[in-house]
């Protein structure tokens, strides 16, 4: 593999995915408006209701739809992360999964294309919300949205990757709704991103352990962090290990020597 | 590299009179899903410029040969040479002088027929100059210049299998796999087909494997490999193969050799 070859797959492989998201107009007003139903629905009561006490990052009190914020966006990245996955299970039902995988690249490659793909699909996503909040009151630190870029690559990935290894579980396309239900919302309710641990662990001990070792608890702090300048290490560990074990699940599902999906149930 | 292992293959580089005279060889495949073995010891090579089919019923293990072939199943038992690249060691290469056209029809329905085939010219690593030029001469030769930017979705099923067709042509592979290419089709769109995949190998020198559970679409002069419960029960020319048979038709021929005879009773 030549870098101009790898450049001109990444690029391709990036570009349909573009497209398919653009032609896809309801993916993209689906994507906005479930946080946006979340920040100016739900937050505006919480904001009434719930209490919030100075915790890092913050160095003063914020109130309920600043603090949701960060969550939000990675929601955002953990139902794109799924609707990658989910495209990957069509394709692979339509076929266009073998075309790519059957290509002179190297598997992990192809994989990791995809993957960063979906990313930018999600980002793009992103830093439209950050704009709508804005406008709608509730903007975020300028200073913290550079540097967001690249901590929004990690936890897109990550997010990517586990959304990969699904599509490499899940075996038709029916049963992605289980999936949802019982990963996906699971995931997004028991972490950070709605409330602060430590709110948490006032309603509930088993509640508080189990958001400790959800990953996407870590991609929200990630988030918050660097929106408000702060490095977050173990966050930024947890996630990075997140990426790893996952893309490498994701990889071994995909290996036809171990029966991956792509080999799939050959007719005949 | 080898993109699996990780290690160079460090067998000679294959010249370009190994490539040109050897656009595949299979070495004691075997595959099983589970217990159940659909590959057995399959070995044959296949000639430059000859158009070879693979027949078999229902179940024989086209379609899993064909998987192996193209990387992606993966079988530790057996060898898959491509124009001199062994598939094991040399993946990458091995697939860069390979052209598909799967069972199924593989095209994206929402990008048109000119956007299909510059993502796959990209995927081959071609440039966008040496994408252009090729797709126009490839739509102009499946006739379907006209419909360059037409989506894929408004595309008839015969027109979208011509386009697959040209898609697997868009990098000048040595090697042309075709899976069962006429599901679906009617008859002038199969016939073109079979028109076109002799055409390619007798005038481009492409080796052309084609598997058909169809004898009609078998020509006379055609090589043949005939697939039963996953091992080769015939191979040669098609005349060849029907006498071995003790047939008088190649229709006869296919069906005695891979029918059972029927146990007798006690």
């Amino acid at each position: 593999m030549t870098v101009s070859h790898a450049s001109r797959a990444l690029l391709a492989i990036l570009a349909r995915e573009l497209f398919r998201f653009v032609q896809q107009r309801g993916r993209f007003f689906a994507a906005l408006v479930r946080p946006l139903i979340w920040l100016l629905v739900f937050a505006a009561g919480f904001r009434a209701s719930l209490g919030l006490s100075i915790i890092p990052p913050y160095e003063t009190y914020i109130t309920y739809d600043v603090y949701v914020v960060p969550g939000l966006i990675g929601m955002i990245q953990l139902f794109s992360g799924m609707q990658n996955s989910l495209s990957m299970v069509y394709d692979r039902e339509m076929g266009s999964m073998r075309v790519l995988l059957s290509t002179p690249l190297p598997r992990g490659f192809l994989l990791i294309a995809r993957m960063f793909s979906g990313t930018v699909v999600s980002i793009i996503q992103v830093y439209a919300f950050i704009l709508l909040a804005a406008l709608f009151g509730t903007p975020l630190p300028w200073s913290g949205l550079l540097p967001l870029l690249p901590v929004l690559v990690l936890t897109g990935m990550a997010l990517s990757a586990l959304g990969m290894f699904l599509s490499s579980r899940v075996k038709q396309l029916e049963n992605f709704a289980g999936v949802m239900n019982f990963l996906i919302f699971p995931m997004f309710f028991l972490s950070t991103a709605l409330y602060p641990l430590w709110r948490i662990r006032e309603g509930s001990v088993t509640l508080y352990h189990l958001c400790q070792y959800n990953p996407f608890t870590y991609v929200v702090e990630l988030i918050r962090f660097t929106i408000y300048g702060q490095p977050n290490l173990p966050a930024l560990g947890i996630v990075t290990a997140t990426l790893v074990v996952f893309g490498a699940a994701a990889l071994i599902g995909y290996t036809p020597a171990r029966g991956g999906p792509t080999a799939g149930r050959a007719a005949a | 590299m080898d993109a699996k292992s990780g290690r160079e293959d460090t067998a000679p580089e294959p010249t370009a009179d190994d490539r040109a005279q050897q656009p595949l060889v299979v070495e004691g495949l075997s595959y099983a899903y589970g217990n159940r073995q659909a590959l057995s010891e399959v070995s044959f090579s296949l000639a430059p410029g000859r158009v070879t089919a693979l027949l078999g019923p229902n179940g024989a293990g086209k379609t899993t040969l064909f998987s192996l072939i193209t990387g992606l199943f993966d079988s530790r038992r057996g060898e898959i040479e491509i124009a001199g690249y062994k598939l094991r060691n040399n993946r990458s290469k091995a697939l860069s002088q390979l052209g598909i056209v799967f069972q199924a029809q593989t095209l994206d329905l929402d990008l048109t027929v000119d956007q299909n085939l510059r993502y796959f010219a990209a995927l081959r690593g071609l440039s966008r100059t040496a994408a252009w030029e090729r797709i126009a001469i490839l739509l102009d030769r499946i006739g379907l210049s006209g419909h360059a930017r037409t989506k894929v979705r408004n595309l008839s099923g015969g027109e979208r299998r011509r386009v697959e067709v040209a898609r697997a042509l868009i990098d000048r592979p040595a090697l042309l796999l075709l899976d069962e290419p006429s599901t679906g089709l009617d008859i002038a769109t199969r016939r073109w087909l079979i028109e076109h995949l002799h055409h390619l190998a007798e005038r481009e020198g492409i080796c052309v494997f084609l598997a058909t559970h169809l004898v009609d679409e078998v020509a006379p002069e055609d090589d043949l490999i005939v697939l039963d419960e996953g091992a080769i029960v015939a191979r040669g020319k098609v005349d060849d193969v029907v006498r071995s048979a003790g047939a008088a038709t190649l229709d006869k021929a296919f069906t005695r050799l891979t029918t059972k005879p029927k146990e007798q009773s006690p």
